[in-house]
């Protein structure tokens, strides 16, 4: 029978199919960070369990490390006990760990596909909802919740209910300007924050194929925003290219198996969808949010919505609720709304390739004086690329503040924060409220926009500002 | 955990839609490394606010909550199950929920029950009328009884089953443990390692 790209990854790690039950799926690799791990380890402290596989577990300090004075002990007695604790409890369960200050430090979905322990047709899982960017490779990769992660530790597997598939194909050129992060949002203010719930997302067509594996992962990484557990794109030779040579992928004759194999999990010709949603990438341009969830974006030279025009009763109250937070009037243009605070980084857009798009358009510029820029690359292996390469020196020439390693603004668990009120245009995933500081409005933009919004003061893309002389 | 058949007790209604997990408790309180004492930050910052639902004093001690569509989306944290369970929750009712937040009410033992959204109002309507209306959510007849209300919920049949049965999965994964050791034994031999 013809399958989907994820109901192979799905049949190749069934260890127990039972009717009426979930399946049990065995899990490749299990990415862990101090958040959501302290109770999981607890958990398996009080039943007196081991970790199964910790050689198919990686932990790594993200969430809540600050992104300067690295050197120097963690200010936040709180962020410090749980990175301390994390630390503790890799020791004693023999978990593999890259602790601040370790080269292979980082975002930990960034770490995992830079050093090559993401590839096609794995089960990857996290605890952290952002796990789907793995599935830029063809795996299967989603957030689990503490228990789960508990569950993994101790079992190397997940009991799990089949997922639907659904088919997003984006045929066509994308536009100069538009990147992988303005279709995740043009397809999630198409489907809603809840369009995708129950499904594997399979992003497929030439606009999708054009990507690099930096695009594909911003798009992956993004369906969670959409409600689903995973996003996926077929392994092909972009992908080959992307893994090859790095630390933990396979290599000589191993190389070649595996390869073949990874050529055997495209989705057949024949293979039937439970759902399908087109777009044509030539019709797209950069988009923005204006509002409280991901769903809620405009094209960039589109105007705040009325209340007013709102379909249902539901959705009228939530326009009127968002608006209300985001100090935002009706039929304002995009492009007139005033950032204090441009952030660059995170899980969705902190890889080398968004790094080099704000470089590009730093280079030469400056930054606006209303606004303070703050640029966090995704883990200390970017942040040496991006060294390597001078593009340190143009962001700190342009008047930007270039930091360490972290998830930081996208989250604010650490010193990194909007004060109440303020306004940031931020490459990271959520505009939810308060996400990035308590009483901190966001705009969810591309890394393009948010180097163009810098320069402006105002929301806005490269092709706004006046050519370099 | 403890098994759970019926419950009875007062709701409260939550008319917003797409409350996300940063709502439901913000990254501010995620720091702690216990599984307890999470109620303080249940709706932090809505809190803040007196006219907050929450805040009213007709509603204290209420083990319901009756929320608009898509509710828990966003973030992965189990931590807005425990907010929510630490602060006296049982049950909450929504048209729609995100799935990881479904998964984890599942499995710390917060009965998510989905019913459509007219359901949702009759229950809001019921409630702004008494709110000291009595709900009883029956897992046993998957179903919400209110006043004159009577109406049929869905929930997950396994989740249901080990609800009711109060069973650990981690407990139910280990008796397939020769299953897992045979599986591990057939994998490719390129699949990495971390170590």
């Amino acid at each position: 029978m013809a399958r989907t790209l994820a109901e192979k990854v799905w049949a190749a790690h069934v260890v127990r199919h039972a009717e009426g039950e979930p399946d049990l799926l065995y899990i490749d690799l299990h990415l862990v960070h101090e958040v959501t791990s302290p109770q999981a380890f607890d958990g398996l402290r009080v039943a007196g369990r081991g970790v199964r596989r910790p050689d198919l577990t990686l932990a790594t300090e993200d969430h809540n490390v600050p992104t300067i004075n690295i050197d120097q002990p963690i200010a936040d007695p709180i962020s410090r006990a749980q990175v301390d604790a994390l630390r503790a409890n890799c020791a004693e369960f023999k978990v593999p760990l890259y602790p601040l200050g370790s080269i292979e430090q980082g975002i930990v979905h960034v770490v995992g596909p830079q050093l090559g322990l993401t590839q096609p047709g794995m089960t990857v899982v996290c605890g952290d909802s952002h796990t789907s960017t793995h599935g830029a490779f063809g795996a299967l990769a989603f957030g689990i919740g503490t228990s789960e992660v508990e569950h993994v530790l101790a079992t190397q597997t997940l009991p799990l209910k089949p997922f639907k598939t659904m088919a997003i194909t984006v045929d066509g050129e994308l536009p100069p300007g538009v990147s992988a992060k303005d279709i995740t949002l043009a397809i999630i203010a198409k489907i809603g924050t809840g369009g995708g719930q129950g499904y594997v997302l399979e992003y497929r067509g030439s606009a999708i194929r054009g990507l690099s594996m930096e695009g594909r992962m911003t798009l992956c990484n993004m369906s969670i925003e959409a409600g689903a557990r995973a996003g996926m794109v077929a392994p092909d030779e972009t992908t080959f290219e992307y893994v090859q040579g790095r630390e933990h992928a396979p290599t000589g004759a191993a190389w070649d198996e595996a390869v073949t194999y990874w050529r055997t999990l495209p989705s057949d010709a024949d293979a039937v969808f439970d759902a399908e949603v087109h777009l044509d990438a030539t019709t797209l341009s950069p988009y923005v949010t204006w509002g409280t969830n991901p769903g809620q974006g405009l094209p960039l030279s589109g105007s705040v919505p009325s209340p007013a025009n709102a379909s249902d009763e539901v959705e009228r109250t939530a326009i009127e609720r968002a608006l209300d937070y985001m100090g935002l009037v009706p039929g304002t243009l995009l492009r007139e709304i005033p950032i204090d605070t441009v952030f660059i980084g995170s899980c969705t857009n902190g890889r080398i390739e968004d790094l080099r798009a704000v470089a590009e358009v730093l280079r030469g510029r400056q930054v606006a004086n209303s606004v303070r820029m703050l640029i966090v690359p995704g883990s200390v292996r970017v942040k040496l690329q991006a060294e390597d390469e001078g593009l340190d020196t143009v962001f700190i020439d342009a008047g930007a503040d270039w930091r360490e390693a972290g998830c930081s603004m996208c989250l604010a668990m650490n010193p990194d924060k909007l004060a109440p009120g303020e306004r940031s245009a931020s490459t990271s995933n959520r505009n939810f409220e308060g996400r990035q500081g308590p009483g901190g409005r966001t705009h969810l933009v591309s890394p393009a926009v948010a180097a163009a919004t810098a320069v402006v003061g105002t929301l806005a893309a490269p092709a706004d500002l006046p050519a370099l002389s | 955990m403890d098994a759970f058949t019926t419950h009875t007790g007062t709701a409260v209604p939550l008319q917003r839609s797409n409350v996300d997990t940063d709502q439901i408790i913000p990254a501010e309180y995620l720091k702690r490394i216990t599984r307890t004492g999470f109620e303080d930050g249940l709706f932090a910052s809505w809190r803040k606010d007196p006219d907050f639902v929450l805040n009213q004093p007709h509603h204290a001690g209420a083990t319901i909550l009756v929320a608009g569509p898509d509710f828990g989306t966003g973030s992965s944290r189990e931590h807005a199950v425990w907010a929510l369970q630490n602060y006296g929750f049982k049950v909450v009712i929504s048209s729609r929920f995100a799935d990881i937040f479904r998964g984890n009410s599942g499995k710390g033992g917060l009965l998510t029950a989905e019913v459509p959204q007219e359901t949702v109002e009759k229950l809001w309507a019921l409630i702004a009328a008494d709110p000291a209306t009595e709900v009883t959510v029956d897992l046993a007849a998957q179903q919400i009884r209110a006043g004159d209300l009577v109406a049929d919920f869905a929930v997950d049949g396994y989740v249901r089953w080990r609800l009711m049965e109060g069973l650990d999965d981690i407990g139910i994964t280990l008796q397939s443990g020769d299953a897992i050791t045979a599986f591990e034994k057939q994998r490719p031999e390129f699949t990495p390692t971390t170590g």
